[in-house]
C-alpha cells in the first residue's frame, strides 16, 4: 500500500520538471511523418480524378486532427471539431465514392473509433405508421455509432406536400443525435444541389448543424477521360490504336446530350464497350492472343447511338 | 444485502468507462447485446424484463451505453444488468451478464422454514424487497408518493 502511494508521489513530483520553463514546442513535421495522413492524400490524389475542392476539405480536416493531437499532447483541451458533412453535386460526381471513402478516412485519421459505413435512405429511416419511425431512426444511428451515417438522397427525408409524413420525425432524432453525439458518429447527407437547397430551405436547423458544405462540380472533359483511363485499367481493358481519340470524340458528343451523369456515364459507357467487344469476338471466332481479349476496338465505340444521331443532323442539336 | 448476481459482481460496481470496455468486448465478440431491468432480485428470477430490443450489427459500445443510460433514467431504483449473446452454433447461449445498476437500498432476504409431514422442513427465500408490488419496490429512501 505504502509503496503504491510512493510511487504516485514520485510521478506527481516527476511531471512538472519534464515541462520546464522554457516551452520546447512541438514538432509538427514528426507528428506528420508518424501518423498516415500523407498516406491518405496520396491514394486519394492517385485514385480520385479532380475534385480538387473535396481533396482540399479532406487535408484541412486532416491537418485539423493532428494539431488537435499535438495540443492535446501538450496540455491544451478544446472540444472535438464537429465533422458532420453535406455533399452537393450533380449525378455521376463522386458524391457516393467519397462517402465510402470518407469512413476508412477519418477511421485513419482517429476521428472516428470503428470506421464502419452505413448507408441509409429514407426507408431506413421513416417509419409507416405512428411510433414506428423513432425506434427505426434509433435503430440506424446506433448501428452507425463509431462510424459514418451516409444518407443518400437526404431530401426525400422530408415531404412538404404531406404535412402528417414521418420524415419531420426522423430529421429531428438525427439533429438531436447530430448535435449531442458529435464525438460517437459523423453524419454525411448527398443529394443534388438545387433539391438540397430546398431541403436545407425547409429545415434550417439541419444547415445551421453541418459545418461542412462540400460541392462537387461537374467533371471536365479531360478529367472524365482520366476517369476513363482509370477504369480500363483497373478491369484490365486497354484502348486500341486510334480508339482512344474515338472515345474523347464520344465523350465530347455525349456531354451534350441530356442526362448526362459524369463518371456514371463513363462507366456505363465502358460497360457498353465492353459487351460490344465480347459480342465482336465471339462473331469473330478462331484463336486470339491476350491482347486482343484486353483491346477495345474503334469499330465497337463507333456503334454507339451517339454517333448514329449525330451522323443524320450535322450539328448535334437534336433532343434525344 | 448485496446482491451478487453475473459477472464481476463482486467486485465494485463498474464504471461507466469499464462498462463500456466489457461491452466493446462482447461486440468484438460478435454477440449482440440486449439490457434487461427487474426489481425483483430473486436468484431464481430468470426473466428479467428486456429494455428496448436486443441490439444487433453495433459496431461501437457508445451506442449500448446510450441504452444503458436511458433506461437508467427511466428505472433508477431496479438492477439492469447486460448480456452478451454468443450466437455460436452449439453454445447459444449468454455468455457474459452483469449488473449495471443496482437499487440505493437491497432490503435483503429471509428464509423461511415450513415445517411438513415428519420432521421435514421446506426452505424458502424470501425477498423482502417483493413484499411491495411490482413497480413500487426500491423507492429511494425519504420519498413519499
Amino acid at each position: 500500500m505504502s509503496t503504491e502511494t510512493d510511487v504516485k508521489r514520485l510521478e506527481g513530483e516527476a511531471a512538472p520538471e519534464s515541462t520546464p520553463g522554457r516551452d520546447p514546442g512541438v514538432d509538427i513535421g514528426a507528428a506528420l511523418r508518424e501518423s498516415n495522413v500523407q498516406q491518405i492524400l496520396e491514394e486519394l490524389d492517385r485514385e480520385l480524378v479532380g475534385l480538387g475542392a473535396v481533396k482540399t476539405r479532406i487535408r484541412e480536416i486532416a491537418a485539423l486532427l493532428l494539431v488537435e493531437r499535438l495540443r492535446r499532447q501538450a496540455g491544451l483541451e478544446a472540444e472535438a471539431p464537429a465533422l458532420h458533412m453535406c455533399f452537393t453535386g450533380g449525378p455521376g460526381t463522386g458524391k457516393t465514392t467519397v462517402g465510402m471513402r470518407m469512413a476508412k478516412i477519418l477511421h485513419t485519421l482517429g476521428y472516428i473509433r470503428q470506421g464502419q459505413l452505413v448507408v441509409a435512405t429514407r426507408d431506413d429511416l421513416v417509419g409507416q405508421y405512428v411510433g414506428h419511425t423513432a425506434p427505426k431512426t434509433k435503430e440506424v444511428l446506433k448501428r452507425a455509432m463509431g462510424g459514418v451515417l451516409f444518407i443518400d438522397e437526404a431530401y426525400y427525408l422530408y415531404r412538404p406536400e404531406n404535412e402528417r409524413d414521418y420524415g419531420q420525425e426522423a430529421i429531428e432524432m438525427m439533429l438531436l443525435v447530430m448535435e449531442e453525439r458529435r464525438d460517437d458518429l459523423v453524419v454525411i447527407l448527398a443529394g443534388y444541389p438545387d433539391r438540397m437547397e430546398t431541403f436545407f430551405e425547409s429545415n434550417p436547423g439541419v444547415r445551421s448543424r453541418i459545418a461542412h458544405h462540400i460541392d462537387f462540380p461537374d467533371y471536365t472533359h479531360e478529367e472524365l477521360m482520366s476517369i476513363a483511363d482509370l477504369m480500363m485499367e483497373r478491369q484490365m481493358y486497354a484502348f486500341g490504336g486510334e480508339s482512344r481519340e474515338v472515345f474523347a470524340d464520344y465523350l465530347r458528343r455525349r456531354i451534350d446530350q441530356p442526362h448526362f451523369a459524369n463518371a456514371r456515364s463513363v462507366r456505363n459507357a465502358l460497360d457498353r464497350l465492353k459487351l460490344r467487344q465480347a459480342d465482336r469476338l465471339v462473331r469473330q471466332g478462331g484463336r486470339v492472343p491476350r491482347e486482343e481479349l484486353m483491346r477495345i476496338d474503334v469499330a465497337d465505340i463507333l456503334r454507339s447511338r451517339v454517333f448514329e444521331d449525330a451522323a443524320a443532323p450535322p450539328a448535334g442539336d437534336k433532343e434525344s | 444485502m448485496r446482491i451478487t448476481q453475473g459477472t464481476f459482481s463482486f467486485l465494485p460496481d463498474l464504471t461507466d468507462e469499464q462498462i463500456r470496455k466489457q461491452v466493446e468486448y462482447c461486440l468484438r465478440q460478435g454477440f449482440p447485446v440486449n439490457v434487461e431491468f427487474t426489481d425483483d432480485p430473486h436468484p431464481r428470477n430468470s426473466y428479467w424484463e428486456m429494455w428496448d430490443l436486443p441490439m444487433f450489427d453495433l459496431q461501437d459500445p457508445a451506442a449500448i451505453l446510450l441504452e444503458i443510460n436511458a433506461c437508467r433514467k427511466a428505472y433508477p431504483n431496479h438492477y439492469i444488468k447486460v448480456n452478451g449473446y454468443n450466437t455460436t452454433k452449439g453454445r447459444e447461449s449468454v455468455a457474459l451478464s452483469f449488473i449495471v445498476n443496482r437499487p440505493q437500498s437491497e432490503p435483503g432476504f429471509r428464509l423461511d422454514r415450513q415445517e411438513v409431514r415428519g420432521r421435514t422442513i421446506n426452505y424458502a427465500l424470501h425477498s423482502y424487497a417483493t413484499e411491495k408490488p411490482e413497480g413500487e419496490r426500491y423507492k429511494p429512501r425519504g420519498r413519499v408518493d
